[in-house]
């Protein structure tokens, strides 16, 4: 690791300021460390932001207000989360160890890195770490890549689990930076790698995660299905939350979400207008897919997602409207 | 740079790089070298530890991080003569084959079960909104992150189930 200077913030403001000029901002730390460790990222500063007071879960309006450093034990486990938010806890649940869930955060989160082994090895050429160097995924292993919104530059995927469940809920990321608070849309927070795959989410220097609002809840099934390599401990091949709101025999209320198919959590507008006001059948289900699967692209290790996708969308949608 | 801590009950301070992790302080500054280095990365649990109760990979924390926190390792939780629950059901059940893993375990079932008891789900519990039973299936997964490569699974399961039993 190479070395650091370490601040420990007081306020969001010492936070913000640091940040702004150039420091990293460290929370869980359960990727940034192992990254810093592997030589993959080497801040010359790291501002601690534990001590601040972004670790509460509270009411707000119809919905709820999670602070950033909410970990992702203590978010499964709210009793306000599994009730009304259920796709939340489950997709928490499903993501990493309890060791890991106890450290890591809410915003840390939304803001860790691709697990492509080619950004981890500092001997390959990767576009997100090194910029102009090529992407040395697209002819390599690319089992765990991307099949949408990936890019000639990088086809890395986006690995958290929570974020997933939070896209088809419809949080909004609550941002403070020095010129003021914003509240962002998770759907409008990442952006694709395009040519410029270092660039992951509409962040500008300085800014920093204080909450993630989820919005009234919304009488429905929830799911989250997960697909991966071993049955605990694993990161998606693909996965699916699913809200779907159902009366008299129709989809009143739809929003899909997924990972391990793309750089960003993944939705699709169409996909869930689709559904909404249909009565489910396999027909129905079928187009769904053919929606969500129109664009999606294999680089040869990771073709089987294509089908994958599709099967386990469908099956999400059977479960759910059942 | 200065962290003072409170490893298993005692006032410790540390004077060490910022880089240093809380498990290099413990095995290399402390000298309390029961809590074991694995892979380093986080994806083991040889390294887990408790702090303020609840178990985490201390390969992934720096000690600088944890100033004025409690730290509880394997040497806190029970010593030959006054051994812990769990770590009696460890040697009944024969649960470890080298035992390199085995500190790790003992933390992360310590705070496993403590989870367990504050009704915590899992990603196997049917009903999020309930509080599960801790069925053998339940505490595979909740210990999914401590690996064992002797695959002394089925034992370390049979300890933790009896644990789990004699707190009911």
């Amino acid at each position: 690791m190479k070395p650091f200077d370490y601040k420990r913030a007081a306020s969001a403001e010492d936070a913000i300021g640091a940040a702004a000029s150039g420091a990293t901002i460290i929370a869980g730390g359960t990727n940034l460390l192992d990254l810093m460790k592997l030589e993959v990222m080497a801040p010359e500063t790291l501002v601690d932001i534990n001590r601040l007071d972004l670790g509460q879960i509270t009411v707000s309006g119809d919905g709820l207000r999670i602070g950033a450093l909410v970990t992702n034990s203590d978010l499964a486990a709210d009793k306000t989360v599994r009730r009304d938010y259920p796709v939340l806890a489950k997709a928490l649940l499903a993501g990493a160890s309890g060791q890991l869930r106890n450290k890591a955060t809410t915003g840390g989160n939304l803001l860790q890195r691709t697990r492509c082994y080619y950004f981890y090895d500092t001997a390959m050429s990767c576009n997100k770490r090194d910029p102009g160097s090529g992407c040395a995924a697209m002819e390599g292993f690319n089992r765990i890549h991307a099949i949408l919104g990936a890019s000639d530059h990088c086809i890395a995927t986006h690995p958290s689990d929570m974020a997933v469940a939070m896209l088809a809920l419809k949080a909004v990321v609550e941002i403070e930076g020095k010129d003021g608070a914003r509240n962002v849309p998770l759907d409008d927070f990442y952006r694709l790698p395009g040519d410029t795959p270092q660039h992951e989410t509409i962040l500008k220097p300085g800014e920093l995660i204080t909450a993630v609002m989820l919005p009234a809840p919304v009488a429905s099934t929830q799911i989250y299905r997960k697909v991966r390599d071993r049955a605990s401990y694993a990161f998606a091949l693909v996965s699916v939350a699913a809200v779907i709101g159902m009366e008299d025999g129709k989809i009143t209320h739809a929003a899909l979400a997924f990972g391990g198919l793309a750089p960003r959590p993944w939705r699709n507008d169409a996909l869930d207008r689709a559904l909404v006001g249909a009565e489910p059948s396999a027909a129905l289900f079928e187009k769904a897919a053919d929606i969500l699967l129109e664009d999606a692209t294999g680089h040869g290790g990771n073709d089987f997602k294509i089908p994958l996708a599709r099967r386990t969308l469908i099956a999400v949608l059977e479960e759910a409207t059942k | 740079m200065k962290t003072d801590l409170t490893i298993n009950g005692e006032a410790r301070t540390l004077d060490a790089d910022a880089r240093t992790t809380l498990l290099d302080a413990l095995r290399t500054h402390l000298r309390l070298t029961g809590t074991k280095k694995g892979c380093d990365h986080g994806q083991c649990g040889a390294c887990t530890v408790l702090v303020n109760g609840r178990r985490i990979n201390s390969c992934l924390t720096l000690a600088c991080m944890h100033d004025g926190d409690e730290i509880t390792t394997i040497e806190g939780l029970g010593e030959p003569g006054d051994l812990s629950p769990l770590q009696r059901a460890f040697v009944t059940h024969d649960g470890y084959q080298c035992g390199y893993c085995t500190p790790g375990q003992i933390c992360s079932a310590t705070a496993m079960l403590e989870e367990a008891k504050a009704g915590w789900p899992s990603h196997v519990t049917d009903d999020v909104t309930s509080a599960p039973e801790l069925t053998d299936a339940e505490i595979s997964e909740r210990m999914s992150g401590n690996l064992c490569r002797c695959s002394a699974y089925p034992n370390i399961v049979d300890a933790i189930r009896e644990v789990w039993k004699d707190k009911q």
